[in-house]
């Protein structure tokens, strides 16, 4: 009998056309795995019922031949992206049990498409933090272990460490600042941060407007091909959404690297960095090369300045998107003695820790007489920086970068410094303040045994590239480690 | 180009204990867009519907919905930028104005800070009993309006109704040009006038589609500008000549017994015809201002701006202008009768052949006289353009006389019919038989034989018999031929 969880998206989607198997089966087993796997908390909302459902409506239409690209697919949820009827919790307490009446863009294309959501996965409170500690629904912890347990990553690190432990195909996931890259990174999976544009922001929870962008975790690089490939498209009702027809990502997995000049940006490295990602990194420039890239060395000067230009740019959003959680239309309140009491006990109690910190920073940022000296400036920061990234696609199609500077690292290692959390995003930020796709692949495996990615980065709208380059990096690394499954009930 | 070097004309200074003052006085007025949709959702705006049933998603900001601007407000921001004389800007932005509020469900509202859609312009009023003034426009921007928040239905709880949240505004700023509480609500007036013609809003200032929030402050004549004040959200004509009086004395007040003037916020209370602190400067939102990151900046091509001017209508100022010039009425009649389409629209089809100055006195007079008196507006007349010019039409044919009309058109307004109607329902049609008339002379004369000989002696107490000979006819008479005949018979 297959082991239906662990199919690729694309094995399951042959087998299910074929007919070698139906939606239900497989949507059954990735249920039961998801039942053995709650200790890793990956799911907020589990949404069986209405996944059977699901399974046998797609069964009826594989059945006639008919079905989208997703038909009958078991896959997961960020719960950022809003479904209508089932609780949506951004992973924080102010939003209550609420509900949707409506369905995000993303997830509705992919309904379209055949998708069986088995329900909402964990993330960190609305999408802020790289470890996935930050949610009020308790930590995710990652499939990959060392003694302790360690962290899948974040904020995707529901979807990240749901699609590594094989509890679904793959999984939809947000990307601010590196939110599906770096948790790709730690859980050994695939994950893509399409151009801004590409995904409607619309019905999903708004962390940074500018920023934030919708793309998909799977465990390869075709998976996620044909995830975007369903998620992608212009929506009118995204003033942001780009208006430009899809290329077919799916095809352009299989174009290869031959004649593509591939950049090294010289500046992605930091002190302290483990020898194992610099030495995977000099890894990739070889498996590229001999895959027939021609490898040429860039400089994005501007690259130092990117981690803390986020870091104004995302809290000053933030603070201002997340004002309507005010406790007045929907969510909790607690009730105070006026009007600002009662905001402000709503807040403080529905807010953690990591929220209330950006919602302040942002604050600050934005308020009179600092708005010039950090927001401006930020601002122009990034236009220098999207500048770079121009002057390097003079010289080269593509860039190849480590995902992260670290490997996953144990659940609840002291944060007393933020700053230092925050120094995860230093390679993933980049692409988000310059609005380029960008991918993480997993390559090796550190000295511990963990999983460390490689992030290809392409122009605007040049999805291809990165597809081809990722699928490339993917074939030569043979990338083929498993967590050991622990958690089994 | 404020122009703070013009003085007030000394009829409008306010005597003080030591010396006179002048009011200083900007206005911001808020005109809602005549859209069907808001500005950033697909919701209805229309008035007075039921509590939060012209509420979107959007517009209750739930979580992950974003604004899609509406194209239809853009174009309305740009001909009423192009009524006012003003600079369209082929560069806009949407800005956040951050503050909490619960009928300000995003907790910002978004507006154009930095780059207003329209910039600087120049419009002429004529405020009552006085000389024509220029004043200038600093912006036009567009934004979303708030919900309402309505306290009274219960002691100890507010609701909310979001059906306005969301709906276009155009918040026209102008220039600190104004230096009498007339000139202010003559701007007003000459705004509305504008917006109405260009159908951008409807000016209905009672529903509060049309609201100033007015800035005042004074100075000795000439002199340096003082702090000044900002009285909100006041939505009548005569609340902003109140509004702007009580507030000028005020602060004259507190200056002459050696106070200072604080900068804040006030509120007018229409009852009491005061304003009152609302917040002061110290309690000033800080609203954190920065690019909405959900919208792209505005662009307007020059293309875009002049397929809209060669749409726009004629306006009031060129209207008067044609109806002097092509009717021959006096500038006084002629800004009356452009102060609104529909009244320039009405004037048009009742003067069109027929005696431009009767036809505006009796609209003026008569038909303005009578809506006024029942409290209806010039659309929903129960004497249309045509109708009237029904009436003037027997005038000016002698089938009744003007006093007769008179009769007729009151008739006409109680809804008995048309002029043709009345006159023949009631027998009003002037008698123009000579040889009946010249009966009804014979008749007064015979009963009247003493005054008749005094006639001769004093012509003037001919008037005594015209008037006996239009009774005894019930006014049917034609009056010329009465004159004539007495003349005749009592030789004068």
């Amino acid at each position: 009998m297959t082991d239906f969880t662990n199919l690729t998206l694309e094995g399951a989607l042959a087998g299910l056309k074929a007919k070698d198997f139906t939606s239900l089966e497989i949507t059954e087993a990735h249920i039961k795995a998801c039942e053995d796997a709650s200790e890793l908390n990956a799911f907020i909302t589990t949404d069986y019922d209405n996944a059977r459902a699901a399974a046998k409506a797609s069964d009826e239409k594989l059945a006639k031949g008919d079905g989208g690209l997703l038909e009958g697919a078991p896959l997961g949820v960020k719960d950022l992206f809003c479904t209508e009827g089932v609780r949506t919790t951004a992973g924080s307490k102010i939003l209550g049990d609420f509900t949707p009446q409506y369905e995000s863009t993303v997830t509705s294309n992919m309904k379209r498409d055949g998708m069986v959501m088995l329900g909402k996965l964990n993330l960190d409170e609305f999408a802020m933090g790289s470890a996935n500690e930050t949610s009020y629904f308790g930590p995710v912890i990652n499939p990959w272990k060392v003694d302790d347990n360690l962290v899948p990553g974040g904020s995707s690190g529901g979807s990240a460490s749901a699609v590594a432990a094989r509890i679904c195909l793959g999984a939809t996931a947000t990307d601010t600042g590196g939110s599906i890259r770096q948790p790709a990174s730690f859980t050994g999976t695939v994950g893509i941060k399409p151009t801004y544009g590409r995904c409607s922001r619309w019905g999903v929870v708004a962390f940074a407007s500018s920023l934030d962008q919708a793309g998909p975790i799977t465990r390869t690089v075709k998976d996620s091909a044909i995830m975007l490939q369903s998620m992608a498209g212009y929506d009118p009702k995204d003033s942001t959404s780009i208006n430009e027809a899809l290329p077919d990502f799916m095809a352009a997995c299989d174009k290869g690297v031959k004649g593509l000049k591939i950049g090294i940006p010289k500046e992605y490295t930091m002190d302290g960095m483990p020898s194992d990602i610099e030495e995977l990194w000099q890894q990739g420039i070889k498996w590229l090369e001999e895959a027939g890239a021609e490898i040429v060395h860039v400089s994005l000067p501007h690259t130092k300045y990117a981690l803390p230009a986020y870091y104004i740019v995302a809290p000053a959003e933030a603070s201002s998107n997340l004002a309507r959680y005010d406790g007045m239309r929907y969510g909790n309140r607690v009730a105070g003695e006026d009007l600002n009491d009662t905001y402000e006990r709503t807040r403080a109690d529905g807010f953690g820790k990591e929220v209330r910190r950006r919602i302040m920073i942002g604050t600050y940022v934005l308020s009179a007489g600092y708005y010039d000296a950090y927001y401006l400036r930020a601002q122009k920061v990034r236009a220098r920086i999207a500048q770079d990234f121009k002057n390097a696609w003079e010289k080269c199609d593509a860039l190849l970068a480590p995902t992260c500077p670290s490997a996953a690292f144990p659940v609840g290692r002291p944060v007393n410094d933020p700053v230092q959390m925050y120094l995860n995003d230093i390679f993933t930020v980049t692409a988000n303040l310059a609005g380029l796709p960008a991918m993480s692949v997993p390559a090796s495996l550190d000295k511990d045994g963990l999983p460390l990615g490689l992030q290809i980065i392409g122009r605007a709208l040049d999805e291809e590239t990165v597809f081809a380059a990722g699928a490339a990096l993917e074939k030569a690394a043979d990338f083929k480690a498993e967590p050991e499954k622990w958690w089994s009930a | 180009m404020f122009t703070a070097e013009r003085v007030a004309d000394k009829k409008d200074w306010l005597s003080g204990r030591d010396h006179d003052w002048e009011m200083i006085i900007g206005l911001e007025v808020h005109a809602q867009v005549a859209s069907n949709a808001k500005l950033f959702s697909g919701a209805a705006t229309e008035y007075g519907a039921e509590p939060n049933t012209q509420v979107s998603l959007v517009d209750a900001a739930m979580p992950g919905m974003l604004p899609v601007v509406n194209e239809f407000c853009i174009e309305q921001a740009v001909r009423t930028g192009l009524g006012l004389n003003a600079e369209i800007n082929k560069y806009s932005r949407f800005d956040r104005k951050n503050y909490f509020y619960p009928d300000l469900p995003q907790g910002y509202q978004i507006s154009q800070f930095e780059f207003p859609i329209v910039g600087e312009g120049e419009i002429e009023i004529e405020p009552e009993g006085g000389e024509p003034v220029s004043v200038g426009i600093e912006r036009l921007h567009l934004e979303q309006d708030a919900g309402k928040s309505i306290h009274d239905l219960s002691p100890d709880d507010t609701f909310v109704d979001l059906n306005r949240s969301g709906v276009c505004l155009m918040e026209i700023v102008s220039k600190p040009d104004m230096r009498s509480p007339e000139e202010a609500s003559a701007y007003v007036e000459k705004l509305r006038a504008i917006v109405r013609s260009l159908g951008t809003c409807d000016g209905d200032m009672e529903k509060g589609n049309l609201r100033a929030d007015v800035n005042v402050s004074v100075r000795k004549p000439g002199g340096e500008l003082g702090t000044r004040c900002e009285i909100k959200n006041v939505n009548s004509m005569r609340f902003i000549r109140q509004a702007i009086n009580y507030e000028a004395r005020r602060q004259i007040d507190i200056l002459e017994s050696g106070g200072e003037i604080d900068q804040e916020t006030r509120l007018f209370d229409n009852a009491k015809g005061e304003t009152r602190t609302m917040r002061s400067k110290e309690d000033a939102h800080d609203y954190r201002y920065f690019p909405d990151p959900d919208l792209l900046p505005i662009k307007i091509t020059d293309d875009f701006i002049a397929k809209i001017k060669a749409n726009l209508p004629e306006l009031p100022d060129a209207r008067k202008a044609r109806f002097i010039e092509s009717y021959g009425i006096p500038a006084y009649d002629a800004g009356i009768l452009t102060a609104s389409k529909k009244k320039a629209e009405f004037y048009e089809t009742l003067a069109k052949g027929r005696d431009a100055k009767i036809a505006a006195n009796w609209m003026m007079g008569d038909l303005f006289g009578a809506l006024n008196k029942a409290g209806i507006e010039l659309e929903d007349s129960p004497v249309d353009a045509v109708a009237l010019g029904g009436l003037l039409d027997r005038i000016a044919d002698k089938t009744i006389s003007g006093k007769i009309a008179k009769q007729v058109f009151e008739k006409m307004f109680a809804g008995e019919g048309s002029a043709d109607d009345i006159i023949e329902k009631d027998g009003l049609k002037q008698v123009t038989d000579m040889g009946a008339i010249e009966k009804l002379v014979d008749d007064v004369i015979a009963a009247n034989p003493d005054q008749a000989a005094k006639v001769a002696e004093n012509p003037k107490s001919m008037g005594w018999f015209v008037g006996q000979v239009m009774k005894a006819s019930q006014g049917k008479a034609n009056p010329q031929a009465v004159n004539e005949i007495l003349r005749k018979k009592l030789g004068v």
